[in-house]
């Protein structure tokens, strides 16, 4: 059996040359790069011997794995991710238990040095109880596997930033993989799930050009996430004309009108929904009339309510502001009580001067 | 503390702490101001003091003609920045939504590009007084470091809010937070600095005029 990418692609799930070109199209352009360079991806893809990839599932929802395997049956983004040499994956994989413990051992010693490592989800770092696998502590199995692989993919904000898990109060004191690892490349594709396309375009990105895509300072590929979702929204011309959805089903929502007043937190938010957009590219969460959440930004649970538009305190204020106002009458009176105190007393200490006095002095 | 966690903050916690003071701060210098009360004035009245009061608010809004050929730049300038703030203030939409969170209800804002305008036109206007200040050997040995503080803690939000708008310089959740940030410095400040003339304005008016009004004379 043939190993390359390219030649499993070809024959056993009769992807032609022309929808596997188009494909490696899609990429570079989603990438940035330039179309110079697709057949450079294509070749690259098609003859490099299948990645080993070793996916380690810690604190999560299995959301990530969700997006990026059946987005769209059968996609050549979830073709190219089975196509990989996936040789670890506890909800993939066929086998179980120790079968599947010994597989990962297997995987990682041939490919020692050279395999990927792709985390979802958080690590607890409180009671190592809290997650394990096979009776190791989610940390132990990073810290194990991370050291042997050539770079980290942290897939989905859980493994990116901590996530959901890490959200306030964070009771199993969860943590990013980049918390604990710091001696590998690490890559954060972020995103609550993120963007099937990116994942397999960073993948694609590091096996043609074997060195890691331009990352921002959250550790993100720039291609994709150095996009403003408002820059980018197609709802911004509303926003500059001042013309706001108030509701989810006033007029202004069935016209389309910008979700800022909704809480949409899409200016905060850098993320390639907005141009890759979701289910093959049928539109995103903007798109089908929710504001955008701000997923793929570090603590984006604890940013204050998703409905609450940026413009306004996270919290409630009335409270604060009916206390303010009480100290403030209360110091407010015993200031003025003072103050009257201090004029009498000035008033009553007045000297009287008589015409005699000035005179005298004169 | 990453710029997420920053602009959560300034919403958050920064906000709270900036909006108690300024509350505290408001309440008892007004109440100082009322409660030292106004000595009685015994002499028969010779017009009304609440006539007198209303009048000189708004007249004295009206530059005499001696002040107006002596410093026409000044007025205007004076007059574009404390018109342009009010307009930035009460009709950029994020700043009403702000409002409704307040008040309950809110208005009609003006378009963006509208308010970007007079963002400008205000800035500059503030940098026209500062020169001036800076260079009117009067005006500049008059001025105290709390003038100067003033206008960069009025200008500081003009600038950020200016530059979040626009993208300019920081990622948006930064310059967003910077924007935030500095809005609740000026409301720290306002109670206890010259900010206050612009409540205290009206209370001087106010005084002034009913004690001319009470002794019918022009204000
Ligand atoms: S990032 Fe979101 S989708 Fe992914 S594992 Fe965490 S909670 Fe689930
Ligand atoms: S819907 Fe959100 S991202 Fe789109 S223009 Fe409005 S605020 Fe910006």
């Amino acid at each position: 059996m043939s190993t390359s990418l390219g030649a499993i692609l070809r024959e056993q799930y009769g992807v032609s040359r022309r929808d596997f070109l188009k494909f490696c199209s899609v990429l570079a352009s989603s990438m940035a790069i330039s179309p110079t360079f697709i057949p450079r991806i294509a070749e690259a893809l098609e003859k490099t011997p299948r990645q080993s990839v070793i996916w380690l599932s810690f604190q999560e929802c299995t959301g990530c794995t969700e997006s990026l395997t059946r987005s769209n049956a059968p996609t050549l983004e979830s073709l190219i991710l089975e196509q990989i040499s996936l040789d670890y994956h506890h909800t993939l994989q066929a086998a179980a238990g120790d079968a599947a413990e010994r597989a990962r051992d297997l995987a990682m010693k041939a490919n020692q040095g050279k395999y990927l490592l792709i985390v979802d989800g958080s690590v607890p770092m409180g009671n190592s109880g809290y997650s394990t696998i096979a009776g190791i502590s989610n940390v132990d199995a990073l810290r194990e596997v991370a050291s042997g692989a050539s770079a980290i993919i942290a897939v989905g904000t859980c493994a990116a930033f901590g996530g959901l898990p890490h959200a306030n109060p964070n009771p199993t004191g969860a943590v990013s993989v980049s918390e604990i690892i710091t001696d590998k490349p690490i890559i954060n594709i972020s995103g609550c799930p993120p963007i099937p396309v990116v994942i397999t375009g960073v993948i694609a990105h590091l096996i043609t050009f074997g060195v890691l895509p331009e990352l921002d300072k959250l550790g993100r590929p720039l291609s994709f996430y150095g996009q403003n979702i408002h820059d980018r929204c197609y709802r911004r011309p509303f926003y500059e004309k001042g013309l706001f959805a108030e509701d989810f089903d006033d007029a202004g929502a069935k016209k389309g009108w910008c979700l800022y007043k909704l809480g949409c937190k899409g200016p905060v938010t850098y993320n390639a929904c907005a141009t890759l957009k979701w289910n093959d590219g049928v539109s995103f969460p903007i798109e089908a009339g929710h504001g955008c959440i701000g997923c793929s930004e570090p603590n984006f649970w604890d940013a204050g309510g998703f409905y609450r538009p940026l413009a306004v305190p996270t919290e409630g204020v009335a409270q604060l502001t009916q206390m303010a106002f009480a100290a403030g009458g209360a110091l407010g009176i015993a200031a003025g009580v003072l103050n009257a105190k201090k004029r009498d007393h000035a008033i009553a200490e007045r000297e009287t001067v008589s015409i005699d006095d000035l005179k005298r002095k004169g | 503390m990453n710029e997420v966690a920053f602009l959560a903050w300034v919403r958050g916690i920064g906000f709270q702490i900036a909006l108690g003071i300024f509350i505290v701060g408001m309440v008892v210098r007004w109440l100082e101001i009322f409660l030292l009360g106004k000595k009685h004035d015994y002499s028969a009245p010779k017009g009304s003091a609440v006539q007198g009061a209303i009048h000189t608010i708004f007249s004295r809004s009206i530059p005499e003609k001696s002040t107006w050929q002596r410093s026409r730049v000044q007025i205007v300038t004076g007059y574009v920045f404390h018109v342009g703030l009010l307009l930035i203030i009460l009709f950029l939409t994020p700043h009403i939504t702000l409002f409704r969170e307040f008040l309950g209800f809110g208005w009609a804002g003006l378009p963006n590009s509208v308010v970007d305008l007079i963002a400008v036109i205000t800035m500059f206007a503030l940098l026209v007084a500062l020169v001036r200040r800076l260079q009117d050997p009067v005006l500049r040995f008059i001025s105290t470091f709390q003038d100067y503080l003033v206008w960069t803690v009025t200008f500081l939000p003009l600038l950020t809010g200016y530059m979040a708008y626009h993208h300019l310089g920081f990622s948006y959740p930064t310059i967003l937070g910077l924007h935030i940030l500095s809005v609740e410095i000026l409301l720290v400040l306002f109670p206890f600095t010259k900010l206050m003339h612009a409540i205290t304005l009206f209370i001087a008016r106010g005084f002034n005029g009913a004690t001319a009004g009470h002794k019918g004379v022009q204000a």
